[in-house]
């Protein structure tokens, strides 16, 4: 007996081994497959890594920060000049996007529905991975002391990112949208199919759960449906990317991400999304209004001293037409836009073309105005305006508005 | 002769300084775990825990010591993960356990042994895991052969580089 055990002491080992591995495997699986069970044991191993993890990005960036901010700033000046641009665009088109939200709420309101929001957020850095493929978790540095809960959504500002699953004092783990294990609750933007997101083994996220029958195109946009509790609904999840039959009468669509998930580095984590009743607002800002701020006033006419000065037919110009003003005149006029200019920002299918007779807007040649080399009216750029004479300003076309706002057929949603 | 857990009768038998035993594994770990937040693909290809654990088991040669180090590992590597812990555990056990055993009975010092091992050790470590996570886990898991053996490719180049660097660290018993 003694010589068998001796003989095969290191099989005997190996199975001994083996067999307290699927003992401990079994439990856990036993238990619902719940990290909880392990806390213990896994904080070793986090506490371990986390602080040498942490240092490494804390240097990581403090090199970036250093590089970035102090020597590297070549096209600054013009990435800034174009940020601007960019800003200005952008508060023309909130005006656009705040009517629309506006005329929801108030629908939300009459249907006495209740909109989710995000109330508070933290930021945290991505500070580790899993390391395995097989296991699509990543590492923030924050914790339990920053707030952090178990099932917080964890969102970029391009889209979803995954939710909390482990919390620890000063780290936590994030589970991805593209591991096999997570599930999130995603809604088609155009055609409000419902559907589920799951991770597949090689890292793609998948639409699963929209039937065979229903049109789906690549390109379409996929929302959060707020079917899990998790994500609020509305959040940017991606896009389809692809769409085929699956098996069981339901579609393969297979979705590109709207966050880049494999190289994450800042992230936000939902500390508090509150519900409320819609509240209908209204304070409207008019387009018009915005563009008036932003134009320079032609100065005030003075007390008429000097008639012959005065324009013929400026009843013309206060009804909107545009007439250019004799140089080294004072016109009367001072508000740069016309009520058809107005319509325009609102409606502008309802404006003429800038080749009718009407001219939305007169400046004084030679003015900081005339000199301004682009107007920007709701997502489209006015052509260069002319050193000399009257500028000529195009209606706006309106650019096509990827709304998130909730509308108040989705109060039936079940969810 | 000092003694260690890895002393046996056969020849060529190496030991490890104790910093080495306990920090390579962990900057293994480490490494596996920081640099797929850079560059993703790393941890698709690439698994330098199991390198490890092939390397300290073929210089240890010792059957008890490479299963140790394998189950060691590859519990530490469960542990940063949010799987249940083991399926790495066994996997890597069972490396350990076989690395060892082939290093009692092989050269494995030179580096075309130290390639094909790799790339073998690679595949049992796959399979064993594909097994275990879908038998005793129930996880959905595809198999591709083309995969395997591409990683296992992978892994051999930097192994064979990495066995010669840790050469460093042996020790004669």
């Amino acid at each position: 007996m003694e010589s068998v055990l001796s003989r095969y002491r290191n099989l005997i080992i190996l199975v001994g081994v083996l067999f307290l591995q699927v003992l401990g495997l079994a439990m856990q699986v036993k238990r619902g497959n719940d990290t909880q069970d392990t806390r213990l044991i896994r904080i070793w191993a986090v506490g371990a890594m986390s602080p040498l993890e942490r240092s490494l990005v804390w240097a990581r960036n403090g090199t970036g920060i250093l590089w970035h901010n102090y020597f590297y700033l070549r096209g600054v000046r013009a990435e800034n000049r174009q940020l601007k641009e960019q800003i200005e665009q952008m508060r023309l088109e909130q005006v656009r996007l705040s009517e629309d939200a506006a005329q929801a709420h108030r629908l939300q309101n009459l249907l006495a529905f209740k909109e989710q929001f995000v109330s508070k957020t933290v930021a945290a850095q991505v500070i580790g991975s899993s390391g395995s493929d097989m296991s699509r978790v990543v590492y923030i540095d924050k914790g339990e002391n920053a707030g952090i809960r178990r099932d917080m959504a964890v969102i970029t500002a391009q889209g979803i990112v995954g939710k909390v699953l482990m919390v620890y004092p000063t780290v936590s783990q994030v589970l991805l949208i593209n591991d096999q294990s997570s599930g999130v609750g995603a809604i088609l933007e155009k055609s409000r199919l419902q559907g589920v997101l799951r991770g597949a083994p090689n890292g793609e996220v998948m639409l699963e759960r929209v039937m065979g029958d229903e049109q789906v195109a690549a390109g379409d946009v996929v929302l959060t449906s707020g079917g899990d509790q998790i994500f609020p609904k509305g959040l940017p999840v991606g896009a389809v990317s692809k769409v085929g039959n699956g098996k069981d009468l339901f579609l393969t669509i297979k979705i590109k991400p709207a966050s880049n998930l494999s190289k994450l580095e800042e992230v936000l984590v939902l500390l508090e999304k509150q519900e409320r009743q819609a509240i209908a607002e209204d304070k409207r800002v008019r387009a018009a209004d915005i563009l008036a701020q932003r134009l320079p006033s032609v100065p005030d006419k003075p007390p008429a001293t000097s008639v012959a000065g005065a324009i013929p037919g400026s009843s013309a110009q206060s009804a909107g037409v545009g007439t250019g003003v004799i140089p080294g005149s004072r016109p009367k006029t001072t508000s740069p836009i016309t009520s058809a200019n107005a319509a325009a920002a609102k409606n502008p299918s309802q404006v003429p073309s800038s080749g009718s007779a009407q001219q939305p807007i007169s400046r004084v040649p030679g003015s900081p105005a005339a000199a301004r080399p682009k107007i920007s009216v709701v997502g489209t750029t006015a052509p260069d305006v002319p050193a000399e004479g009257v500028a000529q300003e195009k209606p706006a076309t309106p650019a096509p508005i990827q709304s998130t706002s909730q509308p108040a057929t989705d109060n039936n949603d079940p969810h | 002769m000092p003694i260690t857990y890895t002393s046996g009768e056969q020849v060529e038998v190496y030991r490890f300084s104790i910093p080495v035993t306990i920090l390579v594994p962990l900057l293994a770990l480490f490494v596996q775990a920081f640099v797929p937040l850079r560059f993703p693909w790393f941890a698709v290809y690439f698994d330098l825990p199991l390198l490890v654990t092939i390397f300290f088991a073929m210089a240890r040669r010792s059957p008890i010591a490479g299963l140790l180090t394998g189950a060691f590992i590859g519990l530490a590597q469960d542990m940063l993960g949010h799987n249940p812990i083991g399926i790495y555990g066994i996997s890597k056990t069972v490396v350990g356990y076989g690395a060892s055993s082939l290093g009692v009975k092989l050269d494995v010092e030179n580096a075309g042994a130290r390639f094909l091992i790799t790339i073998g050790f690679y595949l049992v470590h796959s399979a064993v895991y594909f097994t275990v996570a879908r038998a005793l886990v129930n996880m959905s898991q595809s198999w591709s052969w083309a995969h395997g053996v591409w990683a296992g490719l992978a892994n051999a180049v930097l192994g064979t580089f990495l066995y010669f660097a840790l050469d460093r660290f042996k020790q004669r018993t």
